[in-house]
């Protein structure tokens, strides 16, 4: 048993689903994301019991191409993080009509198939070949099924797509570089690569375009909110709650160990970078009337100091910053998801409509209340562990960076509050708000359970990822 | 050698159905025969002969690229069958006119003596001038056929002069005389010239810029299955042969000779990023979607060219861009043949709203597009993939991040027809399913799709 059975089942998934029909199509994709959610259940278990489940086969000869996947902490994580997800999303989006709706699953599993695809390839090409294959995906998902102005909403996906693959096409020419010089794709072969400091400043910038789009890092954001906004839900959570980590995931595996001089020469712009996103994000937030778009400057300013987390090359900071990006990924599709069900009953994403459900609804104002203080990250969440120890290694490189990273609790607690008490506090709204049915309820539930959970013990997490973290940090440091 | 008169004679036989009074049965005949030709050119694959004092030479090379050409001709005359379904009586002339077509551009894959290689492409050429202006009642066909006919003759006439000039050098016709005398001593200035002014002329053939001029208007102009014939099996057979023309003739290493490979390389460079550059360049601002195709033709033959900077290693590659380019084409335009059937024009508006009215072949064309544009999985991917690492591993990394940025330019042009298709409202019905046009792309796409999978299958042939 090995890591390709999950890409298998999502793949067969995504097929079955587009075949079962408009009707059944949301319950075999659910049916097939809890599959992959059991399988990769069952594979952690034979990975703590000391099996290997990397799969390693030959491809094409001519370039040297295989098709290796490579399941260590780090990608067991993240593998985990999508599969997780994917039922959840899944299952948010059924109290929602879709036209088409086999084509709408289908894509989402495919999407899902793409990406854990990403996290798991050990092979140069096939990482890249499965992080442009879940970009096209979500480019019909929020084409097609998206909302807003069909015009305005062109525009934004097409500048999405070709800002994103206008990146990755130079990472490709960095890889293919790299291959003339190792005579191989295969990610260990790539590490072991000597090359000269002005190679790998180049490399590591065509990774970096790559990269920073994709997170998105100032100044390569630009994308990001309108998308945000125009996609459907379902797409936004894919976007912000997975996809922006195949970036943060591939600065960590790629982009650091491969060009480890250039990381440390040019540390302290990368971090600046970092911490400018998480500065304009959270100000930027500030002035937002749309929920969705509020949400999405958040994210910009969380993944901000994740980015700069990653960057510090300590191991407080990484392991940080793989934390953070779980627990963000959690708390940002129960946030979409909240603007959503708010959707579905006021029809409306202007904050100045919203306002008074907490008198309606009590369940839904509490659940709501712990997602936004887990965003905050109030101690006692998973997202305090990843910001903090994101903080600590921060301060550890300058104690600035700590100080102006640490901005976004203060600034982010600001305006989530803010948001908070605008949307659910206030006079009782005169449309009425329905309670959260039984569907939503099971969602939120599953997500504030992750998030209190691994806030009070976080040990599995990090007991899984650091070994391989070490691992990396040994490459960046060797020379 | 028995592929080439296999298909002449099945282009004889074509013409015979008319009088016989067959032409319902010549389409699946047709079909048929050829995937005969295919099987015996499986039969003379790896091994190598020539015949007929050398005027033609069976090799690896041509071999493998006369399948490609056999193959892309099967899906075009199946396409026929649909598109002249308001012709009938002219469907035999205009069958047999492609296989003659295809028997040119055997002739000019496998020749070994110069004098076959002017007889190939000059039947090539005889066919496309007709096939162009085969609408004889539509001024834009007959302008199209008139258009070509006069550039094309005249870089015929070109190529003729070549070889003349090389005859002068050289003293012979013979391509492996032509070659040993070129490695011996001092050439004589005419071979190079000689050998310029034919690679003008292939040039013309291929499109390249500054030679593509014609390409534009002939192909908006042609009939759309003669468009979808120029811009797949035409432009395959025209790269093939200039690459063949340039390792056959010992080119590269007879300019070293004299000093002129740096010349010859640079021109090679500058030829195809600008064909890359101004054929994208152009196609973002058109809206007729054969108008568009010409000029992604003319970006692709940039791509295409830069196989003759490694001309020792490259054949693999170059067959690999040439599958996976003609038979995205052939998908494309099969949607297109359907979409645009009775329409005056072939303009973007016609498919709007072709993911609600037919998914299915949406999704073939947004395939298509999507291979062209490189993107995973599809073979277009690979092909470039293959091409940059070739290109990369010869030194040339700027031309390869030239190429870079061009595949992101060009992306903006194939996504606006995948918007058209899936962002706008459908405009018209339409009806009828015919069952070749969606054959043919079904198969087209899934072949694009096994070789993206697969790339050894192809790769592997020449390498």
């Amino acid at each position: 048993m090995n890591v390709s059975l999950i890409l298998i089942i999502l793949l067969i998934g995504a097929f079955a689903t587009y075949f079962a029909g408009d009707k059944l199509a949301s319950k075999v994709a659910l049916l097939f994301s809890l599959a992959a959610l059991g399988c990769s259940i069952v594979l952690l278990n034979h990975f703590y019991a000391g099996e290997n489940i990397s799969f390693v086969n030959a491809w094409i000869n001519q370039p040297k191409i295989s098709f290796a996947l490579n399941a260590d902490g780090l990608g067991i994580a993240m593998l985990l993080l999508t599969v997780a997800l994917t039922p959840i999303i899944i299952f948010s989006s059924f109290g929602n009509e879709y036209k088409n709706a086999k084509g709408f699953y289908a894509l989402i599993l495919f999407m899902a198939f793409a990406m854990t695809g990403t996290f798991l390839a050990a092979d140069g090409l096939l990482y890249y070949i499965f992080w442009e294959l879940a970009l096209i995906p979500i480019y019909f998902i929020a084409l097609i099924w998206g909302n807003g102005d069909a015009e305005e909403r062109r525009k934004a996906v097409v500048k999405f797509f070709i800002y994103t693959l206008a990146g990755s096409l130079f990472m490709l020419v960095a890889f293919i570089y790299l291959y003339t010089k190792a005579g191989s794709f295969l990610i260990e072969d790539l590490y072991k690569l000597n090359l000269s400091a002005s190679e790998q400043l180049w490399i590591f910038l065509a990774f970096f375009l790559a990269y920073a789009i994709k997170i998105p890092i100032i100044p390569f954001h630009t994308w990001q909110a309108n998308v945000y906004q125009k996609a459907p839900t379902v797409g936004t959570m894919l976007l912000s709650g997975i996809m922006l980590k195949m970036g943060l995931y591939s600065v960590i595996r790629w982009q650091l160990p491969i060009a480890p001089l250039a990381a440390k020469e040019y540390m302290n712009i990368f971090i600046a970078l970092g911490i400018a996103g998480v500065i304009y994000g959270s100000i930027v937030a500030l002035r937002q009337r749309d929920l969705k778009k509020l949400l999405a400057y958040s994210s910009l300013a969380h993944v901000g100091l994740i980015a700069a987390g990653t960057y510090t090359l300590t191991i407080d900071g990484l392991r940080g910053a793989v934390l953070q990006m779980i627990a963000h990924g959690f708390v940002v599709i129960g946030l979409f998801f909240a603007a959503e069900v708010i959707y579905r009953r006021f029809e409306t994403r202007e904050i100045d409509e919203m306002g008074g459900i907490r008198t309606q609804s009590p369940k839904f104002t509490s659940m709501f209340l712990i997602l936004v203080l887990a965003s905050v990250a109030l101690p006692s969440t998973f997202n305090f562990v990843g910001e903090f120890t994101v903080l600590y290694s921060l301060s550890q490189i300058n104690v600035w960076f700590a100080v102006l990273g640490g901005t976004t609790i203060i600034l982010g607690a600001y305006y989530m509050l803010k948001m908070f008490q605008n949307v659910m506090l206030g006079e009782t709204n005169s449309k009425t708000f329905a309670d959260v049915t039984i569907n939503e309820g099971i969602s939120f539930v599953a997500i504030i359970a992750v998030l209190i959970f691994f806030g009070f013990y976080p040990k599995p997490i990090t007991d899984l990822i650091t070994p391989s973290l070490e691992t990396i940090l040994n490459v960046i440091n060797k020379n | 050698m028995n592929t080439l008169i296999a298909i002449t004679g099945l282009g004889i036989f074509c013409l015979l159905f008319e009088i016989l009074n067959l032409r319902k049965a010549i389409v699946p005949i047709t079909i048929i025969g050829l995937l005969g030709v295919l099987a015996l050119n499986y039969y003379e694959f790896g091994s190598t002969a020539s015949y007929y004092n050398n005027m033609i030479t069976v090799s690896k090379f041509s071999t493998t690229f006369s399948s490609l050409f056999i193959i892309l001709t099967i899906f075009l005359v199946a396409l026929s069958h649909n598109f002249y379904e308001n012709h009938p009586t002219k469907i035999s002339d205009f069958v047999a006119i492609k296989i003659f077509l295809l028997a040119g551009g055997v002739a000019m894959v496998s020749f070994g003596n110069l004098a076959m290689f002017f007889l190939g492409i000059e039947i090539l050429s005889i066919a496309l001038y007709v096939l162009a202006a085969s609408e004889r009642l539509n001024l834009k066909s007959n302008e199209a056929g008139m258009k070509y006919f006069l550039m094309g003759s005249f870089a015929s006439g070109i190529i003729l002069f070549g070889i003349c000039l090389i005859y002068g050098a050289m003293g012979s016709f013979d391509v492996a005389e032509i070659h040993e005398s070129s490695l011996s001593a001092e050439l004589p200035i005419w071979f190079p010239i000689g050998m310029i002014l034919m690679i003008i002329g292939m040039l013309f053939k291929v499109a390249a810029v500054p030679f593509h001029f014609w390409a534009p208007d002939v192909y908006e102009g042609s009939p759309a299955l003669t468009t979808a014939l120029m811009s797949t099996l035409a432009k395959v057979v025209a790269i093939a042969t200039l690459y063949k023309l340039v390792s056959a003739l010992n080119l590269v290493p007879s300019l070293d000779n004299q000093d002129l490979l740096g010349t010859f390389e640079t021109i090679v460079v500058i030829i195809s990023i600008a064909s890359m550059t101004v054929g994208n360049i152009m196609a973002l601002r058109q809206v007729n979607v054969k108008r568009m195709l010409a000029f992604s033709g003319i970006s692709h033959a940039g791509f295409m060219l830069m196989t003759l900077l490694t001309v020792a290693t490259s054949a693999g590659v170059l067959l690999y861009y040439t599958a996976a380019y003609a038979l995205a084409g052939i998908a494309a335009f099969s949607v297109i043949l359907y979409v645009c059937k009775n329409q005056d024009n072939e303009d973007i508006t016609n498919f709007h709203g072709l993911g609600k009215t037919n998914p299915l072949l949406a999704a073939i064309l947004t395939g298509s597009l999507l291979s062209m544009a490189g993107i995973p999985i599809f073979s277009g991917f690979f092909a470039k993939l293959f091409l940059f690492n070739q290109t990369i591993q010869a030194g040339y990394i700027a031309l390869v991040i030239v190429a870079v940025i061009n595949s992101i330019i060009s992306v903006g042009y194939y996504f606006k027809l995948i918007l058209a298709m899936y962002s706008k409202e459908p405009n018209q019905e339409r009806t009828g399913k015919p069952f070749l046009i969606y054959a043919v792309a079904v198969i087209s796409i899934t072949l694009n799709i096994v070789l993206g999978l697969f790339p050894s299958l192809v790769l592997d042939l020449l390498n």
